[in-house]
């Protein structure tokens, strides 16, 4: 299956505590949030919406709920007992493909390895607004500003590769097309 | 084919959905970019999408800085008792520096025209002006200095425009999503939905979109009516209204259009001789990745006119809306 | 200071529909005869290429209709696209007739002339109303998406509007044609299949159910608008007119139900009642004017 990790992976992270996970998230998303103070703005009427980023390949589940200048994350075993506006679910590194502009959601969504649910309305405005963002790895993790270049590099080579043997769908998305 | 001078070569008019999609548009070679204010004065008011004041400024701004002129659309029909949103958003595009204005509704013309004598006014194609005499109208009261052609019409009929409005200049579509009705003047998604791009600025919105699975087949519905089913490893697509496979006469087809995207490449050479002044890239919805390898390609293309060099037309292929592709109503057969 | 209740006027829309000539005649005979409307439109506004069987009984079909005691008001085409179109709507303006202009295009050609405009320009606010009023326009079908509080602003201060109360809305136009498309014929050698659908032919979705219809080039709403709920909203809201675009049915039966509601001697609920059970292409709404989907039934709940 397209870009999905092996399955021995989810089950052996299926006995890990989410807690720690949802504190390097928390962490990643505020880095992000900080670097693009309008990100909120942008989704308008959709902020405050809750998001559940759902990687199919993992035993968790990302709930965001952008707001003015916050945005909160929880992370859960998975959607039975979650209240939630729209979904969006792909295998992991296709997700984080989409975040770092490796990958077009359009172009995802054609090929249906990207499955949306819920609120489309609310989808499309984060869609955008993470279009927008041009976000990379170094923003994400707050890293200084002379190692962005570099670091961002050697992160797409790693990723690149985790993706080829992955049998992730080919990039589409900004990074792939820039020259 | 005669080489041109830098003056006849066709603007590149490219879409500018977000700011960061702006930066790409410029960065990939456009001559002039178009974008909207984040309410409903456009015809793209997608959630998440265009600008704000603050934003709008800094576009034009950027834009300039490397030479490249920003055309600012307020393109959709005033609203009764709201009209003042409209003049606001004429008044601060005009502020903030737009080398132009892209309207439709006639009344807003009139109001951009006796504020702003000197401000360069262009036609939208929403205004859906097809006939020399359409044209003329706008033209002869208002001073419109461009008019952006309807994409039902076939090249004779594009030559016979571009000839007859001048001085007036045509705009045409070359890339991008169609529109199959006489645009501005359609009503499919306000019938279905209660919001139309004449009034609200959407289309099919997705506020009223929803896709379900259903007997392992992606069913896509607005406003509660399908419009497609995509069966399992087709790929899916956005169920634009007139895009969609309905019954007649119980057989289930395309009955507007097929789900093909317009790529009038081929055609550039041709559209610069007949005098088109601008050529038009739709995608003010599209992500980054397509306005940059777009823009870039169509970029190539106009500079191999002005050289008379070949234009490759095969980078293209790939990036069209369900893979496959169209000259549209450019020629004839299509009606 | 409280004004006397205007009497609405009733304009009987141009047939849309490509009506055998022998069936367009009689219609025209009937409505001269016995519908209680005060104008009529006549005139093709979908496809140039169904005018010319009507030409030789047009002038007897105005004259019966003026006699009749209607005023006759010459439809234009909706798209014009060639130059014999153009040249067309120019010698119908030349011959000194009332024109209902569709398309800006015919707007330029009148000149400044008086004309009526009919519900396919883009007025969708008072400043555009009040600039085709400079224009020569002395009456205007607004489009049929606008719902009730826009109709209220733009009729605020003028005598000139009208609003299609009765028919399949027309929704939009095409270079393309549908007809010829859902018969796997070319326009050009179409063979007038639009013939065959008196009401348009019906667009039904993949699951069956009821969506648009198809009249050539045209696409209309599957539902018939049937505005009897609000008629005492728009004569207050300033509308003078009420537009009744044909339907195959027994239209003047439809004219009399409405001109009977916009007279007050029948109730809102007798007149639905009445409409329900005439032979109709689609069920009744009113959903554009309350602001909701076009195809929003009469009887649903906001």
């Amino acid at each position: 299956m397209r870009g999905y990790l092996p399955p021995y992976l989810a089950k052996a992270a299926s006995v890990l505590p989410l807690l720690p996970l949802e504190l390097v998230a928390r962490r990643l998303l505020a880095n992000a949030m900080a670097v693009r103070p309008t990100f909120a703005l942008r989704l308008g009427e959709h902020a405050g919406r809750t998001f559940a980023i759902d990687p199919v390949d993992c035993p968790f589940v990302f709930l965001i709920t952008p707001e003015e200048s916050r945005a909160s994350i929880r992370v859960v075993r998975d959607l039975s007992a979650a209240a939630y506006d729209a979904r969006i679910a792909a295998p992991l590194v296709v997700l984080l493909g989409m975040i770092d502009g490796t990958y077009d959601g359009d172009a995802l969504f054609f090929s249906r390895d990207l499955v949306i649910e819920g609120d489309t309305g609310a989808v499309l405005a984060l869609r955008n607004a993470i279009e927008n963002a041009e976000l990379d790895p170094s923003l994400v993790l707050g890293l200084p500003k002379n190692i962005h270049g570099p670091f961002n590099r050697a992160t797409d080579m790693a990723l690149n590769r985790l993706r080829r043997t992955l049998d992730a769908p080919e990039p589409s998305g900004p990074k792939a097309y820039s020259s | 084919m005669m080489a041109r001078s830098p003056s006849s070569i066709p603007e590149l008019v490219c879409p500018a959905g977000t700011p960061a999609g702006l930066r790409t548009a410029v960065d990939a070679g456009a001559h002039s970019v178009y974008c909207g204010f984040r309410d409903e004065t456009n015809a793209r008011n997608f959630p998440g999408l265009n600008f704000d004041r603050a934003e709008m400024r800094e576009g034009i701004a950027y834009a300039h800085e490397r030479g490249v002129k920003v055309l600012v659309a307020v393109n959709t029909f005033m609203r009764a008792g709201a009209v003042d949103l409209w003049k606001r958003g004429v008044d601060d595009a005009v502020a903030a520096g737009a080398d132009a204005l892209i309207l439709a509704d006639v009344a807003l013309v009139a109001y951009a025209r006796e504020t702003y004598p000197k401000q360069r006014l262009h036609l939208s194609v929403q205004a859906a002006a097809a006939t020399p005499e359409a044209i003329a109208f706008y033209r002869d009261r208002f001073g419109i200095a461009r008019v952006v052609l309807p994409r039902v019409l076939t090249v004779e009929e594009i030559a016979r425009l571009t000839a007859t409005a001048a001085p007036c200049e045509t705009e045409v579509f070359v890339f991008g999503g169609l529109c199959v009705m006489a645009e501005g003047r359609c009503m499919l998604s306000s019938y279905a939905t209660g919001k139309s791009p004449n009034m609200t600025g959407v289309c099919s919105p997705p506020s009223h979109v929803e896709y379900r699975e259903e007997n392992g087949a992606l069913v896509a519905s607005v406003g509660g009516f399908t419009v497609e089913r995509f069966a399992r490893g087709e790929p899916a697509g956005y169920p634009t209204l007139c895009k969609g496979r309905f019954q007649v006469n119980a057989a289930a087809l395309h009955l507007f259009e097929d789900p093909v995207s317009l790529n009038a490449v081929e055609l550039l050479p041709r559209l610069a001789d007949i005098g088109v002044a601008a050529f038009k890239i739709e995608g003010r919805q599209r992500g980054r990745a397509y306005v940059s390898t777009v823009v870039r390609a169509f970029r190539r293309a106009v500079d191999a006119i002005a050289t008379s060099g070949r234009i490759d037309v095969t980078e293209l292929r790939a990036l069209t809306e369900g893979q496959a592709e169209t000259t549209g109503s450019y020629k004839k057969a299509w009606r | 200071m409280s004004k006397a209740p205007a009497r609405l006027g009733l304009t009987l829309g141009p047939v849309l529909f490509n009506w055998p000539v022998g069936r367009w005649v009689d219609f025209y005979a009937r409505i001269a005869d016995e519908a209680p409307v005060d104008r009529v439109c006549l005139g093709e506004v979908v496809c140039s290429k169904r005018q010319p069987f009507r030409d030789e009984v047009i002038l007897d079909t105005v004259d019966r209709l003026e006699r009749g005691g209607k005023e006759v008001v010459y439809s234009t085409l909706a798209l014009p696209t060639t130059k014999r179109e153009v040249r067309a709507i120019k010698e119908m303006i030349e011959a000194g007739y009332l024109i209902e202009a569709n398309d800006i295009a015919t707007v330029q050609l009148l000149n400044g002339r008086h004309h009526v405009i009919g519900p396919f320009l883009n007025i969708y606010n008072e400043a555009t109303l009040a600039l085709h009023l400079k224009l020569g326009a002395t009456r205007v079908c607004l489009p049929p998406e606008l719902p009730l509080e826009s109709i209220r602003l733009i009729a605020a201060g003028n005598d000139a509007v009208e609003v299609l109360a009765f028919g399949r809305a027309p929704l939009a136009l095409s270079a393309r044609c549908y007809h010829a498309r859902a018969h796997g014929v070319a326009k050009d050698a179409c063979q007038f299949v639009c013939e065959r659908d008196a009401d348009g032919l019906d667009v039904l979705t993949l699951d069956g159910k009821p969506f648009l219809a198809v009249n050539g080039t045209q696409t209309l709403g599957y539902v018939v608008t049937a505005i009897t709920r609000e008629i005492a909203d728009l004569r207050e809201a300033g509308v003078v007119s009420l537009r009744l675009s044909p339907q195959s049915c027994d239209m003047v039966k439809v004219a009399t139900i409405f001109r009977d509601l916009a007279d007050g001697h029948t109730t809102q609920e007798e007149a639905t009642e009445a409409l329900s059970v005439i032979a109709l292409p689609g069920p009744l709404s009113d959903g554009y004017l309350r602001g909701l989907p076009g195809a929003n039934l009469l009887d649903e709940v906001d």
